[in-house]
């Protein structure tokens, strides 16, 4: 009995500490969304195939043309910053005016768009970057390494962006633009300007999650169903545009998933997530961190 | 007068479609109508919420249980789908309420009503994944042939007796949808979508209004996936469950309009029609042109017409008909939270 015991905890140990790990990943593509949700006031339905279309160019980079993998990212960076951009320019800006419901579908077509433009350019087979990463062993338990560096990689990230929103100009009059959209034209602020600078960071998110990404799943074109939809509860859970909240509900996210996981299969630690999502949207309907009204 | 003609007209029409398939035998095309109606019943079904500012992206949720309780219960108990379609549809209506109730309660609307009702088909999807041993998850599920009465087991082998079931079904979606135009429920649902408040100091029972609307349309898109599952014999979660058939759900009544009755219909008959001719005409050697195409078109779609064609076309014959009511005029307008 006692050893059963000693098993279970160490194993319940390590599902404690993957589900950290793999929260920092998530806290990271929720503070994408959050901060396009914040400052422009748009859910980007198609923000997981970004990360895709990401993953996509890093396999091709490092796979192809044997580009070394830290040189490989920053260009899959760039390259998804410039596609955020883009969607803000082609698809967001015309509907700016728009019911917000209208906006949305917009990017559920565009989600359409990237999702078969990737299954037409380089097919359905399922894609690995082949860089084999070391296990490692910590005690008893095992933790992979890629799992470890994406939460440190996200980590970093979002320290940045943090630095980014805070110390700078253009930060600053991003967070300004959330509070009062309004009124910071007045300010002598552009906001068109504005808007694409976020979109293009928000695009820049999505590349790294996708660097990080990449090391530990197989890509496929039709990769971001399996992490889109929870990306957004998340946001929804810690509360659209609410970056602190949404930091948060990451980690609780990624412990039930993690937590659900170990009991049974993976697939009721998600049906667990998306019930619990249900339930704390009625007593929390503003979001975690919401103040009561 | 005018009342008589439109009577005369669509009773000609009707007589056209009940006579179709008698005269005209193509298996391919009768498939693809057979598709389109009960698809557009789908859509139809959506849309009677979708119209009144209620975006649900949960519809993918309740067509799976619609398709999968039928086929459980007819493959596991031996039920038959007569019994087993309306055990479906209160399992959905049952699950829509449970939703629904606290929803309208605690008066969760605009982006967050859409994110719930995603995170519930994505349960739905997730839990057909992985009751696999039952559901046979990801890789589909086939009712059993009938050994014996096939009108017991409702499989028809013809064309034409299943074109005439989901011209009756699709017909009942329109009466459905014509019935809540002129009830009061239609008046108390477009004061809701303007403004809930003044509505509610108006004497309007948001909370009732909006679950009553949320269950017809619940039940219908479940009798949509039992038919659809019927009708094709095999399903899968994607096909019949999830995000993705939500979206397509929301688009083709938006590309159809959906503020007019035949407007999810429209959609129904572009999308498919797109579809399959961009599966034809690309053939097998693309995969996945036709989605790109489709894709394209939407966001065009979105932006340029976003009363759909048939709304849009039908402002443009009669232009100096009374005001439009203004939660027309912004499409779906959803209140912003905290506004």
């Amino acid at each position: 009995m006692q050893a059963f015991l000693d098993i279970f905890d160490i194993y319940l140990l390590e599902a404690i500490i993957n589900g950290i790990l793999l929260g920092g990943v998530l806290a990271l593509l929720a503070l994408g969304l959050n901060l396009i949700f914040g400052v422009i006031d748009v859910t980007w339905i198609c923000y997981a195939e970004l990360v895709m279309i990401g993953m996509y160019a890093m396999y091709f980079l490092v796979q192809y043309y044997g580009i070394s993998y830290f040189i490989a990212a920053p260009l899959t960076i760039l390259l998804v910053a410039i596609l955020g951009a883009l969607l803000h320019y082609l698809v967001i800006a015309p509907l700016l005016t728009a019911p917000p419901i209208n906006q949305l579908l917009a990017t559920g077509g565009v989600l359409f768009v990237l999702q078969s433009f990737a299954t037409v350019a380089f097919g359905i087979d399922f894609r690995n970057l082949g860089i084999r990463l070391p296990v490692l062993a910590f005690g008893d338990m095992n933790f992979s390494y890629a799992r470890v560096l994406s939460f440190l990689a996200a980590l970093v990230g979002m320290v940045a962006v943090y630095l980014f929103m805070t110390r700078t100009f253009t930060g600053t009059a991003i967070r300004a633009i959330s509070q009062d959209r309004q009124i910071m034209a007045l300010m002598g602020v552009d906001t068109k300007r504005i808007y694409l600078i976020t979109s293009a960071i928000g695009g820049g998110l999505a590349g790294l999650a996708a660097c990080l990404l990449v090391l530990q799943y197989d890509v496929h074109p039709f990769v971001g169903l399996s992490f889109g939809p929870i990306t957004f509860l998340i946001c929804v859970l810690g509360g659209l545009g609410n970056f602190i909240g949404g930091f948060i509900a990451a980690f609780v996210f990624a412990e039930i998933i993690s937590l659900g996981g170990l009991f049974s299969d993976l697939e009721w630690g998600y049906v667990l997530a998306f019930a619990f999502f249900i339930v704390m949207m009625f007593i929390r309907p503003a979001g975690l961190l919401a103040r009561r009204r | 007068m005018m009342g008589q003609g439109r009577i005369v007209a669509c009773g000609t029409a009707l007589a056209a479609l009940v006579a179709l398939p008698f005269v005209y035998r193509d298996p391919y095309h009768l498939h693809i109508l057979v598709l389109i109606l009960i698809w557009s019943f789908a859509y139809t079904s959506w849309s009677m919420m979708g119209r009144f500012g209620l975006v649900s992206l949960g519809h993918g949720g309740f067509m799976g249980i619609g398709a999968y309780v039928t086929a459980l219960l007819w493959n596991h108990l031996g039920l038959t789908p007569w019994i087993g379609i309306p055990v479906s549809m209160v399992a959905a209506g049952a699950l829509a309420l449970i939703v629904g109730y606290p929803c309208f309660r605690f008066r969760i609307t605009g982006h967050y009503f859409v994110l719930v009702t995603l995170a519930l088909s994505g349960i739905v999807l997730q839990i057909i994944t992985a009751t696999r041993d039952y559901t046979g998850g990801s890789l589909g599920y086939t009712p059993n042939r009938a050994a014996g009465n096939r009108l017991l087991a409702l499989q028809f082998d013809d064309k034409t007796s299943w074109y005439l079931i989901a011209l009756a079904v699709w017909l009942a979606g329109i009466i459905v949808w014509h019935l809540v135009d002129r009830s009061m429920s239609r008046y108390a649902l477009e004061a809701i979508s303007e403004d809930e408040d003044a509505a509610a100091a108006a004497g309007v029972n948001v909370t009732a209004e909006k679950l009553k609307i949320t269950l017809i349309s619940a039940v219908m898109t479940a009798l949509a996936g039992a038919v659809y599952c019927q009708y094709q014999m095999f399903i899968t979660p994607d096909t019949v469950s999830g995000i993705a058939v939500s979206l397509q759900m929301v688009f083709a009544a938006i590309v159809g309009g959906l503020f007019v009755s035949l407007g999810p219909t429209v959609g129904a008959v572009i999308t498919i029609l797109l579809a399959e001719t961009l599966r034809i005409g690309f053939g097998t050697k693309a995969v996945g042109w036709d989605n790109l195409v489709y894709g394209v078109l939407l966001v065009l779609f979105i932006i340029f017409l976003p009363k759909g064609i048939l709304g849009s076309l039908l402002d443009r014959l009669k232009p100096q008909r009374k005001v439009p009511r203004a939660h027309e005029q912004k499409a779906v307008q959803i209140a912003r939270p905290g506004t």
